[in-house]
């Protein structure tokens, strides 16, 4: 009986979401207040009712409700119960629940916090919103139902895949999803402002701070899961260019590119079109991502699905999303114009645009390198993979001018820059990664040429950022304090700063662990050493581990340096009860500058094993370095001027008629805009 | 000769509980590094998305000593991949090979470069040819008054 009502509060969900997608937007359309006015108590209404589906299928998978189909192909009665909660996510229908849940949330955050947007605006953004729950919902009811029952039920369910029974499956696909879906919010803003054909730096203001915050999760998810694979997956690696790494990696490069392009739209009131394109290209990848993802034309570790049905709707939803939202560009994309300030060859501006270019070129080099052994097949031309090797010879090529301009454009002028002043400003920064680069590999011990441009790449970065805080800070009037001038700077500068230095970190880190790692495989028995990176590893043998769904083979290994006990490793191989084949779990020593690795191999006689040692050094600053960018974003999406009143229509009418008067095309327009640009830039 | 006993007597004892540096799994550690890079660049065609080298299935043991053996032998790096691809196909390489079938998955990057940087600069170009605006003294003026009401609103 429970599950059911789980099944009605999502059939209510849908009439709910419909309603909040077409009433609202009809309203807005017509200037209906009462229609419009529908968008809020929908959104909430629907977050209740989302949540109660959520609350019951956790209730049948926490009480083991084998009757409930997904609760059978997820989860058994072994499992242990933090497990079972985590199912929820673990399969295909929990998964779109999980989505919709988020989607709801996000929905009620922009809710909750639209009160000062023009009633039309929040009814149009809301009312998309509606839209994409109401198709999600109507993909969830009519080919995914989680709460499908299976009568009568089997005596005990199948397990949830072993390699997703751990406690990092906690966060990953939340913190996945709150990025991919929160891109829902600026290509709702960017629908509206379509509609309303209102596309101005207000717009961008709006949709700032909820671009950044979405941008701060998907970087947080994409991190988690390259650090969890990093850890489970046992061999070291942290990042494979596995399809569906890559279709989480996609709106990430894109909404980096957004990021940025609605830093100008906001500033600058430039790249309006550009921006808005970006917006529901975005959104448009992380649907992508989720049809790749949920449809079975993938075969890697995260596809759980296998019906076509699913596919063939989610690619036909993608198609009238996408297709849709191009459609209502082409038609009113062509009214944006005059395109705001003007900007010379060399600005800021142009840098950016470069940099959004190069963005998305790399994201269409993933989306090639992703889709072409797909395309290649259906057209009958034959198979061929595309792995590591491919992605590693193109996309460091089409990413590395792109990390080269970070530098260049945060010290470059607005409007017009120069190229002997540029060369000036950056002359230090320059010196300085050009000798890091020649000298720390020799220091290393070990020099190659993608040594040296890691290296340069890295120390570019956090020069030129610490050029651009030099340059911030000397524009404070003279005999001002240190302190003065330092809190002086806003805290969106700041954030670009950290982000900025966060890739700088990470370039570290990645040169560093890929030039310098080293590894071996010997055969060990009880009391044997091996040597790695200055580590001794000494073996002190294998017992057996009873857990709750499996059985292990534990080794105990400890590990010295200069004759002290630096730590005691346990790698194990598990095999679950569930499955055939067993599973290796690695044991890591983290550290601030290496981890030393240790995985337990096949049993070569009773006393003899293989193992495997691995020495990574700074491989923890790569995570590091996401991290920092993720402060910078959490720093850059609090900046103050987005929590003071945001200009609009109510408060400041005067600037509303400079900004919303459509003149007539043209030279009319572009004296508005320009007028417009020195209203901003007071 | 009393040596050679108390050698071989610290040897037969190592095992038993006598620290002693582990013996590599490799016979041959410098060729085991050979076919890893070779096996690197392999699919593992039975596992899902993995590369020969780092997969525990059958299959990908076989091929890894496989190509020992052929590495022994005295084949090369290319020998041994021409004979993976004649035995399972294009299929078998992460890398595929550049030909008209790959053509645009090999070009296809630069293609994409090159276009977005094209259109970037004749749109620049273009708009700068349009000329700046000229603001009056009344703009100015305007904007000034604008300015003037607007200045408490972003404190910088």
């Amino acid at each position: 009986m429970v599950p059911e009502l789980g099944q009605f509060a999502l059939v209510l969900a849908f009439v709910v979401a419909l309603t909040q997608g077409i009433l609202p937007l009809a309203g807005a359309a017509r200037g209906n207040a009462a229609w419009m006015s529908v968008a809020r108590p929908a959104a909430y209404g629907q977050l209740v009712l989302i949540a109660i589906a959520f609350a019951v299928l956790t209730y049948a998978l926490v009480t083991g409700d084998f009757t409930v189909a997904y609760v059978a192909n997820n989860t058994n009665s072994k499992l242990p119960l933090g497990f079972r909660v985590i199912a929820l996510w673990g399969g295909h229908e929990g998964s779109l629940l999980l989505w919709m849940l988020i989607l709801s949330l996000w929905t009620v955050a922009v809710a909750l916090f639209s009160r000062r947007l023009p009633e039309e605006m929040a009814a149009r953004v809301l009312g998309v919103m509606g839209l994409i729950a109401a198709g999600f919902l109507a993909f969830t009811l009519f080919t995914s139902n989680p709460f499908d029952r299976l009568l009568p039920g089997p005596p005990d369910g199948r397990d949830l895949n072993p390699l997703l029974q751990d406690r990092g499956m906690m966060f990953h696909p939340p913190l996945l999803y709150m990025g991919y879906v929160g891109f829902s919010v600026a290509y709702a803003f960017a629908m509206a402002a379509l509609l309303s054909g209102r596309l101005d730096a207000v717009w961008a203001r709006w949709s700032r701070p909820w671009t950044t915050a979405a941008w701060v999760f998907l970087t947080l998810g994409n991190g988690f899961g390259s650090w969890w694979a990093y850890y489970v997956l046992g061999w070291g690696g942290w990042w494979f260019w596995d399809p569906v790494e890559n279709s989480s990696f996609m709106p990430w490069l894109l909404g980096t590119a957004l990021i940025h392009s609605l830093a100008v739209t906001e500033k600058r009131g430039s790249f309006r079109s550009w921006t808005v394109l970006l917006a529901i290209v975005t959104f448009g990848f992380s649907l992508l991502g989720t049809f790749l993802v949920r449809s079975s034309v993938l075969t890697s570790v995260h596809a759980f699905a296998t019906d076509p049905a699913r596919g063939v709707f989610i690619l036909a939803f993608l198609v009238v999303v996408v297709g849709g939202s191009l459609a209502l560009y082409a038609w009113r994309g062509s009214r944006i114009r005059p395109e705001g300030g003007r900007f010379a060859l060399l600005s800021r501006e142009s840098l950016l645009l470069t940099n959004n270019v190069l963005l998305a070129a790399a994201t269409g080099t993933v989306m090639l390198g992703t889709l072409y052994p797909l395309f290649l097949d259906a057209l009958g031309l034959g198979k061929v993979s595309v792995g590591t090797p491919y992605f590693d010879a193109v996309f460091v090529p089409v990413i590395a001018p792109a990390l080269f301009l970070m530098g260049v454009g945060p010290i470059a002028r607005w409007k017009k820059a120069s190229l002997p002043e540029l060369a000036v400003r950056l002359r230090w920064a320059l010196g300085i990664s050009l000798a890091i680069a020649l000298l720390l590999p020799f220091a290393l011990g070990r020099w190659s040429p993608m040594l040296s441009f890691g290296f340069a790449l890295a120390a570019w970065i956090a020069a030129t950022s610490a050029v651009s805080l030099w340059d911030r800070i000397k524009q404070a009037p003279s005999g001002t304090s240190a302190w003065t001038r330092l809190s002086g700077v806003s805290r969106a500068f700041y954030g670009m700063l950290l982000a900025h230095v966060g890739m700088a970190v990470l370039i570290a880190g990645v040169t560093l662990d890929k030039g310098y790692e080293s590894d071996k495989e010997v055969r060990m028995e009880a009391g044997d050493t091996v040597e790695v990176g200055g580590y001794v590893f000494r073996f002190d043998g294998v017992t057996k581990e009873a857990g709750p769904n499996y059985a292990a083979d534990r080794a105990t290994i400890q590990v010295i340096r200069s004759g002290e006990n630096v730590a005691t490793l346990y790698p194990s191989t598990r095999t679950y009860f569930s499955q055939q084949s067993p599973i290796k779990k690695s044991a890591i020593d983290r550290g601030f500058t290496r981890d030393l690795i240790v995985l337990l191999g096949d049993a070569l006689n009773a006393n003899t094993w293989l193992v495997r040692v691995r020495y990574k050094p700074f491989v923890e600053w790569i995570w590091g370095g996401v991290l920092l960018m993720v402060l910078g974003g959490l720093l850059a999406a609090a900046d103050r001027r987005y929590r003071l009143a945001a200009p609009g229509w109510r408060d400041e009418p005067h600037l509303a008629a400079v900004r919303y008067a459509q003149p007539a095309p043209e030279a009319g327009g572009r004296k508005i805009m320009a007028l417009t640009q020195e209203v901003d830039r007071g | 000769m009393g040596k050679a006993l108390v050698l071989a007597f610290l040897l037969l004892a190592g095992g038993t509980g006598w620290a002693k540096e582990a013996a590599p799994a490799a016979e041959d550690p410098r060729l085991e590094q050979r076919m890893m890079a070779i096996a690197a660049e392999l699919r593992c065609l039975v596992c899902q998305g993995q590369s020969v080298a780092n997969s525990e299935a059958d299959l990908a043991k076989d091929m890894r000593n496989l190509m020992r053996e052929k590495l022994r032998e005295g084949q090369n790096e290319r020998d041994i991949i021409e004979f993976m691809v004649a035995r399972y196909g294009d299929f078998v390489l992460w890398r595929p090979p550049f030909k008209a079938t790959t053509l645009l998955l090999w070009l296809g990057p630069l293609l994409l470069v090159a276009a977005g940087l094209f259109a970037l600069f004749r749109r620049l170009a273009r708009e700068r040819a349009e000329g700046e605006i000229e603001l009056s003294e009344a703009d100015h003026a305007r904007a000034a008054t604008l300015l003037g009401s607007a200045a408490d609103q972003e404190p910088r």
